[in-house]
């Protein structure tokens, strides 16, 4: 940050947040600008600071399982998918086939969730009104799945340590048929509204330019990084649950930019729903737990393990003493990575700008802050 | 503790161990619930075992004496890099070369309140190339500073803030090293072993509320 005066004139710091209707949250952004257009900025974190690492070591593994839920609260399947998964590979713990699939299609139901809530508040930000009705409206019907399968809506804990608590509801499959069938149709819906519409082009097209090796360089993972034109994705390269066994593509983008990371997310959510098509149809009767003691003491070790989360690679950082608390649990959070680029991204932009970028990163504060 | 196929020493993948082949194909499983025969003298693995590749032998001509504790878990391998030679072995990790670790995923701490070195710093990397994961670790003291590692990996930055604000691990040519989720004025790091967070605020408490027990 610079330290002229306003008597010296065009240059000007502002501040923007941390209750701003544009930062998805309590992320306050310090602007230095020219005019309109910025020339640095600082983001200041940590309003929503819960201390989860230090909560995680005064718990029993088990008992650490819900708190995870917390950090990325719109997509908290898969941050409960993480740790359970982390703790299963310390443990040296087999999933069964069927708790597996169940995992696989509630991860990419909650992918679908996660990319529908950024497209409408991105949309919203950017003064397109209309989509956010749309897809909260769709969103709504996986969060009605998500209460039928665990009884909870956002916060689920629908994992445990070994598999999963409760199987299946009658029915589930037909649903998630339906809801897959519904969906198809909806997302070509959002296209019309928005992907060949002028106004979404001019306000996208160009903006928070990101290149490949700029992305790998400040650890971008994700929409983000795919957006720039690097084709990597955790469920193809370090195939975790049976992704290995599921047929998908990873879309890419071209050119880094907003509009790019808005056409990857959309042919995630394609992707997504082939990807649960499968898991459905490979579906069959059979346990739902692992071999799992009712304590669970880890070995003396460490683990990380990571999975592709609908922001980006989250991971777990597990270490053990041998207790039945952990040592030490580190999380890699997508979000907190991934803000690091604001900066970047938006130098040379015009402030409207920063709303859009803040949008296209697709940061969820509770996590960035943990 | 379940049984199942001992961890293959090769292949890159950061996943759990390998399940006995299930055929890839689209057809449902007949019995899927039914646990697929498996060797049953094989236990899991349950320590982490010595690790050696041609990567860690190059690491150790290059360095010699800066490596030490080089071990394999769940196929991550882990190696314990002196301090010194830090710089120096993350420069060739990332270089094409040294296996082209492009990505730092991860850096982070444990305290270890008593060893005589407390923290150790953890690096988490991942190379494009080898589809492959490697874990390094130094080990410092209090009252040391480790060298940042910024210039290498630029997502550095705010991971290294986030340990010094955590642990108070001090940074050596790090740009801009001050706290970054806790407020400015905070004494203390929490995630500090002896950092009791029942105690944290009974100063605060008793100077602000005027409740002696600090309750």
């Amino acid at each position: 940050m610079p330290d002229t005066t306003y008597l010296d004139a065009s240059e000007l710091v502002i501040n923007m947040g941390p209750q701003h209707p544009a930062t998805h949250g309590v992320l306050r952004v310090k602007l230095k600008l020219d005019g309109e257009k910025v020339l640095g900025s600082e983001a200041i974190i940590g309003y929503l600071h819960r201390g989860v690492e230090k909560i995680a070591e005064n718990r029993s593994y088990a008992q650490f399982v819900p708190y995870v839920d917390r950090m990325d609260y719109v997509a908290a399947v898969t941050n409960g998918m993480g740790y359970v998964e982390a703790v299963e590979k310390l443990l040296g713990v087999e999933v069964p086939p069927r708790a597996q699939y169940t995992r696989m299609i509630l991860a990419e139901l909650q992918r679908i969730a996660s990319h529908l809530l950024w497209l409408g508040t991105h949309a919203l930000d950017l003064g397109a009104m209309t989509p956010v009705f749309y897809t909260f409206r769709e969103r709504e019907e996986i969060l009605k799945i998500l209460e039928n399968y665990c009884g909870a809506r956002l916060t689920t804990h629908a994992f445990r340590i070994g598999g999963l608590q409760y199987d299946l509801y009658d029915g589930f499959e037909k649903e998630v048929l339906k809801f897959c069938d519904y969906v198809g149709p909806k997302i070509d819906e959002y296209e019309t509204l928005l992907t060949t519409n002028r106004i979404w082009l001019r306000r996208t097209k160009g903006v928070g330019v990101l290149s490949g090796e700029e992305a790998i360089a400040l650890g971008v993972t994700g929409p983000v990084l795919r957006g720039s034109g690097v084709r990597w994705d955790i469920r193809k390269v370090q195939p975790y649950e049976a992704y290995d066994k599921v047929d998908f593509i990873v879309p890419i983008g071209e050119h880094g930019d907003t509009y790019d990371r808005y056409l990857v997310r959309i042919q995630e959510m394609r992707q997504a729903v082939r990807i649960i098509r499968q898991c459905v149809e490979r579906l069959a009767p059979g346990p739902i737990m692992g071999k799992v003691g009712k304590i669970i003491k880890p070995p003396v070790a460490e683990v990380y393990h990571s999975i592709e989360a609908p922001k980006g690679e989250l991971g777990y950082f597990v270490v053990s003493d041998g207790s039945t608390h952990p040592y030490r649990v580190r999380v890699r959070p997508p979000s907190f990575v991934n803000l690091q680029a604001l900066d970047l991204m938006i130098r040379g932009h015009l402030v409207a700008d920063v709303v859009a970028v803040i949008g296209t990163l697709d940061i969820v504060l509770g996590e960035v802050d943990r | 503790m379940v049984d199942q196929p001992k961890v293959p020493p090769s292949g890159g993948s950061g996943e759990t161990p390998a399940r006995p082949a299930e055929g890839t194909t689209a057809a449902p499983l007949p019995k899927a619930g039914a646990a697929p025969a498996k060797p049953v003298a094989s236990k899991p693995v349950l320590a982490p075992e010595p690790w050696s590749s041609p990567l860690l032998d190059e690491l150790r001509k290059r360095f010699p004496g800066a490596l030490s504790n080089a071990t394999v878990f769940r196929n991550l391998p882990a190696i314990t890099v002196a301090k010194e030679a830090l710089l120096g072995v993350c420069e060739l990790l990332r270089s094409e070369e040294g296996g082209g670790y492009a990505l730092l995923t991860d850096e982070t701490a444990v305290d270890y309140p008593n060893r005589e070195k407390r923290f150790e710093v953890i690096y988490h990397l991942y190379s494009f190339t080898r589809n492959d994961r490697l874990r390094l670790k130094v080990r410092v003291g209090e009252e040391e500073k480790v060298p940042s590692v910024v210039g290498i990996w630029p997502t550095a930055n705010w991971l290294e803030r986030e340990v010094y604000d955590m642990f108070g691990v001090q940074y050596e040519g790090h740009p801009d090293l001050k706290r970054i989720l806790l407020p400015d004025g905070w004494t203390g790091h929490p995630l500090r072993k002896d950092h009791d967070i029942l105690k944290q605020d009974v100063a605060w408490v008793q100077a602000n509320l005027g409740i002696k027990s600090g309750q």
